[in-house]
């Protein structure tokens, strides 16, 4: 276990980061369980993948900094990965989902653009 | 309290959220009902996945679960690229 050496405040101030983004990532779990339709549910992951990864690994990149003396950016990497990522995935899916949906004359399949 | 039993149980308690956030992701894979709910728990999955390991290097202390997520990542999201590509024309590579 490291962080033996961080003042306390710094130590709240990581965990506080940590716990509200796993809040929002649950967040988006539980919207994945409870919503009705699959294109009310393609939403919720969102949560998670935006807000709950950034916060996460502000979180991570300020306890790294604070341990090593030094800013320490490496999972900023992370986090640009995933915002490029995340919207070509969840887009393709959701037009995959239309595109079956309409072949197969489901009713509330969303309109041909 | 001292800064390491606040980074412990405070880290411990996001962990325990990532890993339920999981277990309800992994609930709508095997639930469906239809195939693009699969592949959104499956994406769901691996993210949160990814966030637990990074999380799991933050209590740790080492860099070496930097990499471990860097990869999940990316592989996810071939993955999930590939599986939706297969639902949209019933091929990978055309």
């Amino acid at each position: 276990m490291s962080g033996a050496e961080l003042p306390l405040w710094a130590a709240w101030l990581v965990v506080a980061l940590a716990v509200v983004g796993a809040a929002f990532a649950l967040t988006g779990a539980l919207g994945l369980i409870r919503l009705r339709t699959f294109y009310e549910r393609v939403h919720a992951p969102t949560l998670g993948a935006t807000l709950g990864m950034a916060l996460i690994l502000i979180s991570s990149m300020l306890l790294l900094s604070l341990i090593e003396g030094r800013l320490v950016l490496r999972d900023a990497l992370i986090g640009v990965f995933l915002t490029v990522s995340t919207p070509v995935t969840l887009l393709l899916l959701a037009r995959a989902a239309a595109h079956r949906d309409r072949h197969e004359g489901t009713p509330g399949a969303p309109p041909e653009v | 309290m001292s800064a390491t039993t606040v980074l412990d149980w405070g880290l411990g308690l996001a962990q325990g959220m990532l890993v339920l956030a999981m277990a309800l992701a992994a609930w709508r894979m095997l639930r469906g009902p239809r195939a693009q709910d699969r592949i959104l728990g499956l994406d769901t999955l691996y993210l949160n996945g990814m966030l637990a390991i990074v999380v799991h290097g933050m209590r740790t202390g080492s860099g070496l679960y930097f990499e471990a997520a860097l990869i999940l990542g990316m592989i996810g999201f071939t993955a999930t690229v590939a599986l939706a590509k297969f639902l949209m024309q019933g091929e990978v590579i055309q």
